[in-house]
């Protein structure tokens, strides 16, 4: 089959490959670029294991030709942590809060919650558990990961206090 | 100004030890999408595996054509049964002492059973390729339901053992019959039935389900052919085993295998066995000399790896008019599917499904299981319970309920009249187990106390009268249960896997500067080992939990243990680390003997140090004893600090807890709400309370998935359906209610540590708090049982069939 030439920034830096038509943007971050932190847990876009954050949306990367990313901004976990190299707010409320345990979900369910509370700064614990419900876990029942997503936007909240 | 010596407090602290809600120390490398799963392995020259399977539940293949397939640019080889035979390959040994075919041999017997393995450069040519192998087929009648399975005109499944009268559990008495099994006396419990006040019988049908771990099977397998080495990366739990079945059934020596369970993405049972995809990768990375990838997807998981229960049990008990129970008899037919691959220790074909008298002390009882073949995907597993003991305590747990009904009794009070007492343990049960320690009333009383029992009644009473003025088209439920569990397989005397003793290991090396490594048998698969491990460490030789690595899952480096189920880990490895830490101990104390100049007996410890008798400022830390042991001439005493422990535990565990489920159900829509779930846990002595909590969260939501809405069924021809995330429940956010939990604590006496294993404890007693509430919803208009899962569905046809739907 034919290649494609494909040019997106993924996680701030600027990347270029071959790639089938029909290659998924999953693959192609996982195989081509090496980031291995989105997974795949599922066929049919259920799980949201691959979750990556798309020109500032949440898209599930095994549902996206990586064709359609072609000059996209991507940020995957790799790409969360805050520039001085510190863990985001997120990353460190579920480390906290036990909001993760095998961590199979955790990079498509961190990166969910970073959009989430873009999209939301204070979202109530139903609008919460709506916000990701594009994502499965098989080990934490929700509840911790919901604690940490609290907890992660008051750090935020008030950082962003802070700053004003 | 000195500086003030740290307390004795301040030192524990600093310790992280047992019982403290330790920070876990995985979280770093998953929080940042650096976790490293096998999918993440990438080696050079790497190709991958991918399944041609089979469209048909039973049929025998007439032909395969490899031919286009083979013409396709990057396609490198295509394995059939044929190809396999030569090597004796073709049909590998199950964990239950049948055999099942690696690829299909002459006919297939379920949909989806592996037929060909194709290998290519890339994973989008293997996908290719598999669709351009030709295979036709002649479909034969399909059995989809255990209950036909023996019928006198059933089509023989198993051609391969159609003659053999003996199975591996005994005789065999018909041509789709795998073994008769049985616990308990027949005698006296046909007794106590015949004479009993009242007789409470039902049909309780535990469904087909699926451990679907959000990580599905695969494996990274490759044979270095300079030094004769096969490695393979793999979702292992139990990693040292598959090492030694792979030895056996290739003839590789076993030092020349190395098998590496990396990070694992969830078990849940579902990896305990040995799949076909292992055999075909490790085949094809021995004959093209490269390494193979094979990574299934998530249909091919639900539908061809590992489903659980699927059993059917047929139940009487018997009681007094005032509700004591006298006996308890119980007939499963076992639904195996194809191949009897079930992970069951080699002596219980029905794993410990005779755990069934639960929490009370029945005096006669008796189990009969039949093990059957269908035309159904292989499997068998432990999802998230020890062998068998989820469908055990749902089985109880519902019958109780049932008898509850036939008394017109409070299910709440029945199970208050029949609990075994405090007293009574250690107790043995009329099926032949000892259970170790247990406080039922207790953790009963505190759990009803709780949830304000009385209180949720009397609503409830409200609610069906404000219901039967037509003020409400909505009925609460309440659901109650009190399990015991048995974990911690298991004493070498009754429980090995395929020969292999049940014990478990642990390896301990502390190095000069006063930090350690630990190597152990089990592997995580997201309980936290390397965090409550250590801890269990820290407490017994005084090294803080953080200056302790852990690892397990390395055949070549970790010492012999067999895995991670069950909830096996605290109660065997876990108190093997105690052991191995309490022999470092003991050395260190005869170092800080040597180095204080006194005695070993003056010396007594504290918290991280040895301290001279009456004399607290002579001691020597932890620290100070490991430096020594690397640098001091110590006359009698080799060089060094480590020890080892092999563990063979002198009996399982019996984890309890009592669970309340609140629920709202809609009988018009059949929705049901869960108001409120309520758990109460004795897993003994708590290692880290936000962990097991953490466990406890996640198994109730597994269990809300089974009584709710999982099922993996074939239709009349052999069709699966539940077999993509299409239609197999998995509880979203959304649909996962609060979960509040509580605990009360009861030591195993004979644990080291007192810890008895909780991981599993919320599946197996969560399933029977949800039905219960279920069930309980429509008590009052006359419903003794339905089955599960209760699915908006069924629950809608429940009240439809009582006529509540006006």
């Amino acid at each position: 089959m034919d290649k494609m030439h494909v040019k997106l920034t993924v996680n701030g830096r600027k990347v270029e490959g071959l790639a089938e038509p029909r290659t998924l943007l999953i693959h192609f971050l996982r195989e081509e670029l090496n980031l291995t932190g989105p997974h795949i847990g599922c066929d049919t876009s259920h799980c949201g294991a691959c979750t990556v954050d798309m020109n500032g949306m949440s898209v599930k990367s095994c549902t996206v030709f990586v064709a359609q990313a072609n000059g996209a901004e991507v940020t995957t976990i790799e790409g969360i942590a805050n520039a001085d190299g510190t863990l985001h707010a997120v990353q460190a409320a579920f480390a906290e809060h036990h909001g993760l345990q095998c961590g199979f979900c955790t990079p498509g369910m961190i990166t969910r919650a970073y959009r989430l509370l873009q999209e939301n700064p204070t979202p109530t614990e139903e609008e919460i558990r709506y916000g990701i419900s594009g994502n499965l876990c098989r080990c934490t029942g929700y509840q911790n990961i919901v604690k940490a997503i609290q907890a992660a936007a008051t750090t935020l909240n008030e950082a962003k206090e802070a700053a004003e | 100004m000195t500086e003030q010596a740290p307390t004795s407090e301040e030192r524990v602290a600093k310790l992280q030890g047992l019982g403290c809600s330790r920070k876990r120390v995985e979280d770093a490398r998953f929080t940042q999408g650096k976790g490293n799963y096998v999918d993440d392995i990438k080696m050079p020259g790497m190709v991958f595996g991918d399944f041609v399977r089979s469209p048909y539940g039973h049929a025998r293949i007439k032909s395969i054509n490899k031919d286009a397939a083979l013409a396709l640019p990057g396609v490198i080889a295509v394995l059939t049964a044929a190809d396999l035979k030569p090597l004796n390959l073709h049909y590998m040994p199950t964990l239950a002492g049948d055999v099942q075919a690696v690829l299909a041999d002459e006919k297939v017997l379920f949909q989806n059973q592996e037929v060909a393995f194709v290998v290519a450069e890339d994973r989008y040519i293997a996908a290719d390729a598999v669709e351009l192998v030709e295979v036709e087929y002649e479909e034969l009648p399909v059995i989809n339901i255990a209950t036909k399975a023996m019928d006198p005109d059933a089509p023989v499944l198993r051609e391969d053992i159609k003659d053999k009268t003996e199975g591996a559990h005994g005789p065999r008495k018909h041509h789709n019959h795998i073994f008769t099994w049985e616990a308990g006396d027949a005698r006296a419990t046909a007794k106590a039935l015949d004479s009993a006040e009242v007789v409470a019988s039902e049909l309780i049908t535990y469904q087909r389900v699926h451990p679907c771990p959000l990580e599905t099977c695969g494996c990274v397998a490759s044979m270095d052919k300079i030094n004769g080495k096969l490695t393979i990366w793999g979702t292992f739990q139990a990693p040292h085993a598959v090492r030694t079945v792979a030895s056996l059934i290739t003839n590789i020596a076993e030092h020349n295998i190395r098998i590496v369970s990396p990070d694992i993405g969830g078990g849940f049972g579902n990896k305990v066995g040995v799949y076909p995809g292992y055999i075909c990768a490790a085949v094809a990375s021995i004959v093209t000399g490269v390494p193979v990838k094979w990574i299934e997807d998530r249909i091919e998981n639900l539908t061809a790896t590992a489903f659980a229960r699927d059993y059917h049990m047929t139940g009487q008990i018997a009681a007094t008019k005032d509700g004591k129970i006298t006996g308890l008899k119980c007939h499963v037919l076992a639904d195996h599917g194809a191949f009897d691959a079930c992970a069951d220790p080699t002596q219980f074909p029905a794993g410990f499904f005779h755990i069934c008298t639960g929490s009370y002390d029945i005096p006669a009882a008796h189990v009969e299981v039949d093990g059957v073949y269908t035309n159904k995907a292989p499997g068998g597993v432990a999802y998230r319970c020890s062998f068998r003991v989820t469908e055990a305590s749902y089985f109880i747990e519902r019958m109780v309920d049932v008898l509850a009904r036939k008394l017109d009794m409070d299910p709440a009070e029945l199970r208050l009249k029949n609990f075994i007492s405090k007293e009574q343990f250690p107790y043995t049960s009329a099926l032949g187990w000892e259970y170790d320690s247990g406080d039922y009333q207790t953790a009963m009383d505190k759990a009803m106390k709780a949830i304000d029992y009385a209180g949720l009644r009397a609503e409830q009473k409200a609610n069906r009268e404000a219901f039967a003025r037509g003020e409400t088209r909505k009925l609460m439920g309440i659901g109650t249960a009190f399990f015991t569990e048995i974990v911690g397989a298991g004493p070498v005397k009754n429980c090995d896997i395929l020969g292999l003793g049940m014990f478990d290991s642990c390896e301990i090396r502390i190095h000069p500067t006063g930090s350690a490594i630990a190597r152990l048998g089990t592997i995580s698969q997201g309980q936290g080992h390397a965090t409550t491990f250590a801890q269990i460490l820290a407490t017994e030789i005084g090294i803080p939990a953080e200056n302790i690595t852990v690892e397990e899952g390395d055949t070549d480096t970790a010492p012999y243990g067999l895995g991670t189920y069950g909830s096996r880990s605290t109660p065997v490895a876990g108190a093997a680390t105690a052991m191995a830490g309490r022999k470092i101990r003991a050395k260190a104390q005869m170092i800080a003997a040597y180095l204080l100049e006194v005695h070993d007996d003056d010396l007594e410890w504290d918290v991280d140090r040895f301290v001279v008798k009456g004399a607290p400022d002579r001691f020597k830390t932890m620290a100070e004893i490991a430096f020594a042991s690397y640098n001091k001439a110590i006359p009698g005493l080799e060089p060094g600090l480590e020890a080892v422990s092999y563990y063979d535990p002198p009996n399982m565990t019996y984890p309890f807890g009592a669970y309340f489920c609140v629920v709202d159900v809609d009988v018009d829509t059949g929705v049901t709400d869960v108001r409120r779930f309520y758990a109460l846990d004795d897993c003994g002595t708590r290692i880290n309370p936000m962990v097991i909590e953490g466990q406890v969260h996640g198994g109730l939501t597994e269990a809300l998935a089974i009584a709710m809405g999982q099922e993996i069924s074939y239709d009349e021809i052999g069709n699966v359906s539940g077999g993509s995330l299409m239609d197999f429940f998995l509880p979203t956010a959304v649909e996962t209610p609060h979960w509040e939990t509580d605990f009360t604590v009861t030591p195993s006496p004979h644990h080291p540590i007192g810890a008895k294993g909780v991981g599993e404890s919320p599946n197996v007693g969560g399933v029977s708090a949800f039905s219960n509430a279920v069930n309980d919803a429509f008590a009052h208009a006359g419903l003794v049982h339905t089955q599960m899962p209760h699915d908006h569905w069924r629950v809608w046809k429940v009240a439809n069939d009582l006529g509540l739907n006006g």
